[in-house]
């Protein structure tokens, strides 16, 4: 038991010294990517523990529980035909109009509820963060696995509603696996970009709303996407058709529909697409892993 | 080499902290469109205050040493704490530590929706261990917290507990693990006598697998009976630090007055 402990605080070294000689490091110090990309993967364990608890605390208070999974898209995608495709009918020629609609509101919904939750990873589980040491990209990790179980979910029923409505099933269907992985990616990379915004502007929070409606007017999520091409021209178009969730969603309605006008050829598409996966994806994780270590401070 | 038992933990380098705080908004000052211009024009929201707290500190702690903070309220001790762990940045100066220090705050909470026993393995989980470590120490955990002595409170959600029950469960979690240093800010304050006996006691196992315990405490018994070495802080300067017993007497005349 060392008793003279105090004593020994005027040695010849300097402070910075001695840390050094005993391999102490500045609190705050950050990993390499690679090294921090490790931590990461030897906490998939709490990543996955947290997002099942999220997902039964959020549920776990309802009477119907998971059934509110299946439920709540079918109920968007319900009030949105009624609007759009019943009283305002923008559905002029597309053929099956419904399950067009369905598609977009799906898609949407899933990236929209990213950015919600992704926005909320970091300030919602402040004590969590300063209680505990973990590598905090499993915060917004976490909320970007709640969010694709959750898509996985509606994928199924919107599958459903896709045979109900007459579509057949063909081999183009499997293209529904490499465009959940890429937009998954996307998503994730969008959560972890949210989730270090949202911790230092807590403003923003205010502001999403308004930035989702717009985006999704800009998605052609409502009404068929040759309206774009009929009313802009120009950068607006372009500008448009390099939005990424329109690509997704034209991809998806590719994927599922027969006779579908895209907004581009499907190989554009998905070259659009790889690339907004690959950027998004991986700028939004850098950006988080910069500040690593200022996450719970203030 | 004479000095080869002593081992720093936390080194302290006239460390200054000054943090922001956010008083409560002024009307208006919530709205979408407030917070827009905000944004656009990149200014600062003027209810920011600048708090100086922490004013050029300096000490060296060693391995198996459980050190008190003491001092009045406001003094800067839950700050220094708080820098300690990395949780604030240091603006003057530096704080080097060994390994990661972790904070054990009453304030600290886990998930209050879910009950007891889930935020164990979560907690668990998010020290790193591994599921297997996790189910093995589970019991072992909710049995040392003694939440169960009443009942089965550790199926209930955590919002149930009252701030005693929920600061033992903090408590326990975060000492089933060997930490290179554990800070404690007043978590062992909320516990009943039985159950402070039982926390000063894992404190000094901690200390004796080599760790280095910081504890901060207004309950000069706990100081007593767990620290041997005591820094005194007071409005962000180090009043004294040295053996427990010597820094008190000094601290209690001085509170007398």
């Amino acid at each position: 038991m060392p008793e003279t402990a105090v004593a020994e605080t005027g040695t010849e070294l300097s402070p910075k010294e001695l840390a050094r000689r005993h391999g102490l490091t500045a609190s705050g110090r950050l990993p390499s990517l690679p090294e921090y990309t490790r931590q990461l993967l030897s906490y998939r364990h709490f990543i996955q523990s947290h997002a099942s608890a999220k997902m039964s605390s959020s549920l776990g208070s309802t009477k119907l529980g998971t059934v509110w999974q299946v439920l709540t898209p079918i109920i968007n995608a319900a009030v949105y035909y009624l609007i759009f495709g019943v009283i305002i009918g923008t559905s002029k020629g597309i053929d099956n109009f419904p399950a067009y609609l369905c598609i977009g509101v799906f898609v949407f919904q899933f990236t929209q509820s990213i950015v919600q939750t992704g926005i909320n990873a970091i300030t919602g589980n402040l004590g969590l963060i300063r209680a505990l040491h973990f590598p905090r990209a499993s915060l917004p990790l976490s909320a970007a696995l709640v969010e694709i179980r959750n898509f996985m979910v509606a994928l199924l029923v919107l599958m459903g509603i896709v045979l109900i409505t007459g579509e057949p099933i063909t081999v183009e269907w499997l293209l529904l696996l490499p465009l959940l992985a890429l937009q998954s990616l996307f998503n994730t990379g969008l959560a972890m970009f949210m989730a270090r915004y949202g911790s230092k502007n807590r403003d923003i929070k205010q502001l999403i709303p308004f930035i989702m409606r717009f985006w999704m007017y800009g998605s052609a999520v409502l009404y068929p996407v040759t309206l774009f091409t009929e009313k802009l021209d120009g950068w607006q178009l372009a500008l448009v058709e390099a939005n990424p969730m329109l690509i997704f969603i034209e991809l998806f309605r590719h994927a599922l529909l027969e006779n579908v006008t895209l907004a581009g050829t499907p190989t554009m598409l998905w070259i659009q697409a790889l690339a907004w996966s690959a950027v998004v994806g991986i700028g939004g994780y850098v950006y988080f892993w910069r500040g690593e270590k200022g996450y719970g401070r203030g | 080499m004479a000095d080869n038992e002593l081992v720093p933990t936390v080194i302290a380098d006239n460390a200054h902290i000054i943090y922001k705080v956010h008083s409560s908004a002024s009307p208006g000052s919530g709205s979408p469109l407030a917070s827009f211009k905000r944004l656009v024009t990149n200014t600062k929201a003027a209810n920011v205050k600048e708090v100086h707290a922490v004013k050029g500190v300096s000490f060296t702690a060693y391995k198996g040493e459980a050190i008190g903070l003491i001092g009045s309220n406001g003094s800067g001790k839950s700050t220094l704490l708080r820098a300690v762990a990395g949780l604030l940045p240091v603006s003057k100066g530096a704080i080097y530590a060994a390994g990661q220090p972790s904070l054990l705050g009453v304030n600290a909470a886990l998930m209050n929706e879910l009950p007891g026993e889930r935020n164990v393995e979560l907690g668990c989980l998010a020290m790193g261990m591994s599921p297997a470590e996790v189910k093995a120490k589970k019991d072992e955990i909710i049995e040392f917290s003694g939440i169960n002595e009443r009942g089965d409170f550790s199926s209930y959600p955590m919002r149930t507990y009252s701030s005693g029950m929920a600061a033992r469960l903090k408590f326990s979690i975060a000492a089933a693990k060997k930490h290179d240093v554990l800070l404690i800010d007043e978590a062992l304050a909320t516990g009943d006598a039985k159950f402070r006996r039982r926390s000063e006691q894992r404190v000094r196992e901690l200390r004796a697998e080599a760790g280095t315990v910081f504890l901060v405490s207004h309950s000069e018994q706990s100081i007593r009976d767990t620290c041997d070495r005591c820094i005194w802080l007071e409005s962000g300067l180090i009043r004294a630090d040295g053996p427990t017993d010597e820094v008190m007497r000094e601290y209690e005349a001085y509170m007398r007055k």
